[in-house]
């Protein structure tokens, strides 16, 4: 391309930077895809991205600058403009915010001035879900230099995000304390979590590893596809499609397919995947390889939230194992089978979880969703028949493989089959993931969970995350299925489950999501870009009690705003914006003039 | 820039296609059902196309015959039977069968929103369509409360991150005209971010490059890199973003001098359609003249040789003749 720079130059620090990032010789019509891992080196070891180091990395690519700029400017851990090195970035979304986020967040502001501002090297920015929401409140500490540091700080403390600001690092909360369950029999998805080392390969064979891919090598491409199908399987990821129905879709198209691993996980409320990835990050890559297996997939992509170190690193790990002993590469065991995993780490940006925008990510474009049809499995990833699947959904692949279909679908109800995991977070007294078959209702589940925390008195559970919707102390004895929670004007989503004592200030959390999508929404589509805006701005005027007109009159205003979401945007996050403030309005006393 | 002498412009052409392509393949027709009447389209059309073909006006923002649709604006949105969601009738091609509805309460509140989140956000003052489209479906941003203090520097904005709003107010895109060349202005208070001058930038029209969207939710926006000025950018001032932008938010400095000044007036302007006498291509021009002066310069969408788009010469070639 015949492209145009700025006079802006790049230092030798930035140059040595992008040039780390190895690009295959043969990447050629893939060349792009690799924007952005460039921006997270720059940002990594510089610390922001500069005008210079933006037409370097543009030029080594053949990006137009503009192009390469708005992708930059897309995601929340990516900074154009020159900032300290050292970034803390606090969670005050709704399970902290239960949880004292906003005393972490004034004791900051006392300390290091407002949000944003400098002190000695050192800032803090309020953030979205960083999925730790277990050990409420979180946080998440950045230094950049040459010796990048990074850390997750769960259950953080003022102390403890100065220590880690300092680049020193902070001992954290073992596995074993976000899985209550453990080791208890039963368990199928959890039964590896905080039992294994989760970076020994051959841990994972001690353990059973792999010889669902060794079956699946025996019966073939077709049985494992039948089998999936058998077992009813449905995606864990919030859109519940019908797993063996998209890999039997993509059998007759077009090659080359790709395979994409969905570990965006930012759905508020959501920390599943991250202690799959964890604690099992072996079992990620055989379901991964069994999936390509099965539907002729040879290059897959793992794409994981850039609020992940720790998973990241183990996932880096295993997959470098994993080639060195033939599981990924050319010849897969020496079964003829081509395979292999590239890893890409998101940048803070909720919206790159739906698929098609994770799409657009990963070929280094902005992560705004593309209209549908067609079908990523029609046109998915650099234009060619794509299969994208959640993690957990990936991960009950080898289970179905090992006991069969049938007996998968005999656990749970008809249209929700086998386990599931939910994350229980915010007033509840054991917090943390637990796998049940489905029908659990939500009273078995809180009761599993130890009960109601907090003041022990429920004022309300918000089920699905933010695109989820609220249930009330009546609304007990739900199933949590696909269907049950339907029934119940709910959805199951990506299996939240966060109570609220009756101490929470539930306005306040209805602010905090409205907030959320505001923030979150790529603003390609209208009616979501401004909707969000004049959502959260009606939920203020009703927070403050000064409505416009009349109350019923700013209700009647939210109802139209939240349709036109609902029918005319794009994807799923401008059509579900609205859906958990609705349900609150719908079934609680917010709002509601008590003076 | 040259300082050659400007050919004279003003010879007038008849205006239309010209025929040189031969009549398409005949395509195999599909049937569908709009507003309760049977349509039959060549398979692969649009449902917009469907319904054009039978009167039906739809309105449209983000979409121009010369451009990929884009589907972001969501003002051409219809009923489809058997779809939970209503689908963008610019895009989706029709599909045997389908049974379509454009004009149901459920279609006319999804319009009437659009136009409310847009008006109460963007200053339209100057996008006549627009403000057509706002009386058709009885849109009243006002309903949205008095517009909040401009939001600062939107172009440094960081992604993810907002001030809670200020007594409720409603957030706008109000910001600074950027002047920063002698030919066109870009006031992106006045932008709806329907990605046209994008696409006309870009792939579409120019493979110039030079503009892309940057930032997200409420503040991405139209922006070079690092919103360097246009000087300093790709741009070569061809002005096909201008032909294209449906709000004036990218306008003529003359016009935008004119405007300011009181004296644009197109009661008074006339238009006429001329061949570019620069080069050997032939491109039609659609001179718009006020005053015995050219104050404006587009070429017909309809036009196959230019397909609505022109280079700096054509488009900005006249200011010399103005001089002259
Ligand atoms: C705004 C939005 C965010 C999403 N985030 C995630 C996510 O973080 N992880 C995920 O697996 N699916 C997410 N999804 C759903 C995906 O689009 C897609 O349906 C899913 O990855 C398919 O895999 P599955 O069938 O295995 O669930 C999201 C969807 C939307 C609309
Ligand atoms: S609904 Fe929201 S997030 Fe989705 S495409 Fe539209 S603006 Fe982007
Ligand atoms: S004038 Fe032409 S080159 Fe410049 S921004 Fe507009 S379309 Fe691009
Ligand atoms: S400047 Fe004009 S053409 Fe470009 S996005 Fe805004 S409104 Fe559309
Ligand atoms: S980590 Fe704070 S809400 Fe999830
Ligand atoms: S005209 Fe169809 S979405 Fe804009």
């Amino acid at each position: 391309m015949d492209l145009h720079f700025t006079d802006a130059e790049v230092t030798a620090d930035e140059k040595a930077a992008v040039d780390g990032v190895s690009i295959p010789a043969n990447a050629n019509g893939t060349r792009r895809s690799y924007l952005l891992p460039i921006l997270h080196a720059l940002q990594n070891h510089i610390g922001w991205i500069s005008p210079g180091a933006l037409n370097y990395a543009s030029r080594a690519l053949d990006v137009p600058p503009a192009e390469a700029f708005g992708v930059a400017d897309f995601y929340g851990l990516f900074s154009t403009r020159p900032q300290p090195p050292a970034v803390a970035h606090i969670c005050d979304d709704i399970a902290c915010k239960a949880k004292g986020a906003e005393k972490l967040c004034s004791e900051l502001e006392k300390s290091h001035g407002p949000e944003g501002s400098s002190k000695d090297g050192e800032t803090w920015r309020r953030s979205p879900c960083l999925g730790l929401c277990e050990h409420a409140p979180a946080a998440l500490v950045h230094s950049a230099g040459k010796q990048h540091f990074e850390q997750s700080l769960a259950s953080a403390k003022t102390e403890s995000i100065r220590t880690a600001l300092q680049g020193t690092a902070v001992p954290q909360p073992a596995l074993a304390a976000s899985v209550p369950q453990l080791g208890q029999p039963g368990l199928k998805l959890l039964r590896r979590i905080a039992q294994i080392n989760p970076e020994s390969l051959d841990d994972y064979r001690a353990t059973g590893g792999f010889v669902a891919l060794r079956r699946a090598f025996a019966i073939g491409p077709g049985a494992v596809v039948r089998e999936v199908v058998e077992s009813k399987l449905v995606g864990r990821g919030g859109a519940a499609f019908p797993c063996g129905q998209k890999w039997t879709s993509i059998l007759t198209a077009a090659r080359p397919r790709y395979l994409v691993c969905n570990a965006d996980e930012s759905e508020p409320g959501t920390f599943k995947d991250r202690v799959l990835m964890e604690g099992d990050p072996y079992a990620v890559i055989e379901s991964m390889i069994i999936a390509a297996f099965a539907t002729g997939c040879e290059q897959g992509y793992l794409y994981i939230r850039g609020e992940y170190p720790l998973a990241r690193r183990r996932l880096e790990h295993a997959i470098r194992e994993c080639r060195i002993r033939s599981f990924l590469g050319d010849n897969i065991l020496g079964h003829g089978v081509r395979f292999d995993i590239e890893l890409r780490v998101g940048a803070g940006a909720y919206i790159c979880g739906e698929e098609t925008a994770m799409l657009n990510s990963i070929e280094g474009h902005r992560g705004e969703p593309r209209n549908k049809p067609p079908f990523p499995t029609q046109v998915g990833l650099f234009g060619q028949p794509t299969i994208i699947q959640n993690v957990e959904t990936l991960l009950n692949v080898p289970y179905i493989i090992m006991e069969g279909g049938k007996a998968f679908a005999a656990v749970g109800t008809e249209r929700s089959t086998g386990t599931k995991l939910f994350c229980l977070s915010g007033h509840v007294a054991k917090p943390g993931v637990y796998e049940v078959p489905f029908g659990t209702t939500l009273r078995q589940l809180l009761n599993l969970a130890g009960g109601v925390g907090g003041s022990g008195k429920l004022q309300a559970v918000l089920i699905g995350g933010a695109a989820g919707a609220f249930l009330g102390s009546k609304d007990l004895d739900t199933p949590l299925t696909f269907e049950g929670t339907r029934a119940a004007g709910a959805t199951l989503g990506s299996a939240v489950v966060m109570p609220f004592d009756d101490t929470v200030d539930l306005r306040q959390i209805l602010l905090r999501i409205a907030s959320f999508f505001r923030d979150e929404s790529c603003g390609q589509c209208v009616p979501c870009r401004v909707g969000t805006v004049r959502q959260e701005e009606i939920l203020h005027r009703l927070a403050a009690g000064k409505p416009l007109g009349s109350r019923p009159n700013e209700l009647v205003l939210l109802k139209e705003v939240g349709q036109a979401m609902r029918d005319a945007s794009i994807c799923g996050l401008g059509q579900t914006a609205s859906s958990a403030i609705e349900s609150a309005l719908a079934r609680l006393p917010v709002f509601e003039d008590k003076r | 820039m040259s300082t050659q002498n400007a050919p004279d412009m003003k010879t007038p052409v008849p205006r239309g296609p010209l025929p040189i392509l031969p009549p398409p393949r005949p395509r195999r027709m599909v049937e569908i059902s709009i507003d309760g009447k049977a349509v039959s389209v060549p398979e692969g059309s649009t449902l917009l196309q469907a319904a054009r073909s039978i009167g039906i006006d739809t309105p449209t923002l983000c979409f121009l015959e010369n451009l990929t649709p884009v589907n972001v604006c969501r003002i051409c949105v219809v009923e489809v039977e058997g779809s939970r969601m209503l689908v963008p009738a610019c895009s989706r091609q029709a599909e045997p069968g389908m049974v379509v509805k454009t004009d149901s309460e459920r279609v006319r509140l999804s319009r009437r929103l659009v136009l409310e989140l847009l008006a109460s956000s963007v200053d339209v003052s100057t996008a006549p369509q627009f403000q057509e489209y706002m009386k058709r479906y009885g849109a009243q941003p006002e309903r949205f409360g008095d517009a909040a203090r401009p939001a600062g520097n939107r172009d440094a904005a960081q992604p993810g991150h907002h001030h809670a709003p200020e007594n409720g107010n409603a957030a706008t895109v109000a910001q600074p005209v950027k002047i920063d060349n002698d030919l066109y202005v870009r006031d992106y208070g006045k932008c709806i971010l329907c990605y046209k001058c994008v696409e006309a930038c870009g792939v579409d029209a120019q493979n110039t490059f030079a503009i892309a969207v940057a930032g997200r939710g409420f503040t991405a926006r139209i922006s070079t890199e690092y919103d360097a000025p246009l000087t300093d950018s790709a741009c070569v001032y061809c002005g096909n973003c201008i032909g294209v932008c449906p709000t004036g938010a990218l306008m003529f400095k003359s016009e935008y001098v004119m405007r300011r000044a009181g004296t644009w007036d197109e009661s008074k302007q006339t238009r006429a359609d001329t061949i570019c006498p620069y080069c050997g291509v032939g491109c039609t021009l659609t001179l718009q003249v006020q005053d015995e002066k050219i104050v404006k310069v587009t070429s017909p969408l309809d036009q196959q040789i230019t397909n609505g788009h022109l280079c700096i010469k054509g488009r900005f070639g006249w200011e010399w003749v103005n001089k002259k």
